[in-house]
């Protein structure tokens, strides 16, 4: 055990020792915490526009290299004010929309007149997801939270990430996984303040689009949602009309030169 | 198959000098990971007490759970002595905080900046255990090393290796500090990657506190 530790590189523990050291501890249990995810959803994007924020996400979840679930809501409403989306393991997601459920019914019986506001979601959860890393524990996920409350310079709109070591930001623009490579460019280039939700969900299509031609992992099944100051919708699933006529797919062999 | 790392290295530099009757803190706003950039616009500082900065680099979910902890300590300080925390007192604080998690670190690189009991500019500097000197000046980050040879040359401070030792502040003033503050961060920018973006850029002075951003390269 000894001889073990100073072995460490420096720099801190890593989690092969760690988990030895609990299991010597623990007199010989397996480790019990998650290693790697399983089943996955893929990007989430979001942005916002003038009445709120827009968020969309395909409704697949993937185990491994199979699309094994294609009817997933990655997207759920969080209290009156947010919208929270999902990447990564769709179980932990599921089990953060437990703590949110806990928290917002308790925000509920304070019965104050006072509701969380998407930015206090926000802090919540990067705390939740930083302490479970403490733990070695995480919850495999990158999320976003979007939302807009009425402050006192009115409606203040809220748009932010979170992962799943805790780091967290916030944003005009948000994209997870493979979004932050092929959509952010696209956002970073097009989004501008106060898009009308017409000209959101346009540039969303878009970004979507990209994903679906080059993400292996998404499916044509979208869904999209906003927040407003008049609440939270979710709207019914649908698919992107994709092009493939190109030219070059027509005749695949036709310019090849092969010996066989 | 995924490994778990509990920590990610997400970039930027950080900068503070200190004169006589001023200091200077300043720091880059990128958030990367890897080769992507996360966002343009995050702040790395933190105003902990009156006259004390925390500018700190590393990785962010430790650097903001450090600030909180820190704020919160300043907190329950003031309400115990009646008075805030002043920078000398904050700078023990802040390398107990760090040594506290000496066996699972902060994978924080921090600079204090502020004024002592005497007015004085001050500079504490840390690695991500909490060992700490005081200082004229300091850089930490990813472009701390292209960064520092050039304050080393500029700010004209008395070599620390003389006897009897000298006190480590620059004679430059405010003004001058702040110019040569953003030449470096330029610099740093064009050769580190991580580093650029904009400039956020605080100055504690007798006065009190006085910001300014100024835009580096987006590249």
């Amino acid at each position: 055990m000894e001889e073990q530790k100073w072995d460490q590189p420096m720099g801190g523990f890593n989690a092969a020792s760690r988990s030895q050291m609990a299991e010597a501890a623990a007199g010989g249990e397996e480790s019990q915490r998650t290693l790697y995810p399983y089943v996955t959803g893929t990007s989430v994007i979001a942005l916002k526009y003038k009445d709120g924020v827009i968020m969309a996400c395909d409704t697949g979840a993937s185990y491994g290299s199979t699309l094994r679930y294609k009817s997933v809501e990655r997207i759920k409403a969080v209290g009156k004010h947010s919208l929270i989306g999902g990447s990564g393991e769709f179980s932990d997601f599921q089990e953060i929309l437990r703590y949110l459920d806990e928290l917002t019914l308790s925000d509920h019986m304070w019965d104050d007149g006072n509701s969380l506001g998407p930015k206090e979601i926000h802090s919540y959860l990067t705390r939740v997801m930083y302490n479970r890393r403490n733990k070695f524990d995480p919850l495999w996920n990158a999320l976003v939270l979007g939302g807009v409350k009425m402050g006192p310079k009115g409606a203040e709109k809220y748009l932010g990430m979170v992962n799943m070591i805790g780091t967290h930001f916030e944003e005009n623009h948000i994209a997870t996984g493979f979004g932050n490579h092929l959509a952010i460019p696209i956002l970073r280039a097009e989004w501008s303040e106060d898009m009308t939700f017409e000209e959101a969900v346009k540039l969303v299509e878009k970004c979507l689009l990209v994903l679906l031609y080059r993400d292996r992992s998404s499916i044509n099944k979208f869904q999209v949602a906003k927040i407003t100051t008049e609440g939270a919708t979710i709207y019914p699933p649908y698919s992107l009309k994709t092009f493939w006529g190109f030219s070059h797919f027509e005749n695949p062999a036709q310019g090849a030169v092969g010996s066989w | 198959m995924a490994k778990f790392s509990p920590y990610e290295n997400n970039g930027g530099t950080c900068v503070a000098v200190a004169g006589d009757g001023y200091c200077v803190v300043a720091a880059d706003t990128r958030l990367s990971v890897g080769y992507s950039i996360l966002t343009r616009d995050h702040s790395k500082i933190c105003q902990l007490a009156d006259k004390c900065i925390l500018a700190s680099s590393g990785f962010q979910g430790d650097i903001k759970a450090l600030q909180k902890n820190l704020a919160a300590k300043e907190l329950v300080y003031e309400h115990n002595h009646n008075k805030k925390m002043s920078c000398p007192a904050m700078a023990q604080l802040l390398s107990n905080t760090l040594y506290y998690k000496r066996f699972f670190p902060y994978y924080t690189f921090n600079v204090l900046g502020g004024l002592d009991s005497q007015g004085k500019g001050c500079v504490f500097t840390y690695d991500a255990v909490g060992s700490y000197e005081r200082t004229g000046y300091s850089a930490q980050g990813t472009g701390a090393k292209l960064i520092t040879p050039v304050l080393d040359n500029k700010l004209k401070s008395p070599n620390p290796l003389i006897l009897p030792a000298r006190d480590a502040v620059t004679p430059l003033s405010e003004s001058e500090a702040v110019d040569l503050v953003k030449d470096v961060f330029a610099s740093a920018t064009e050769r580190d990657i991580y580093t650029g973006d904009k400039l956020e850029i605080v100055v504690i002075n007798s006065s009190g506190i006085h910001r300014e951003y100024i835009e580096l390269r987006k590249d």
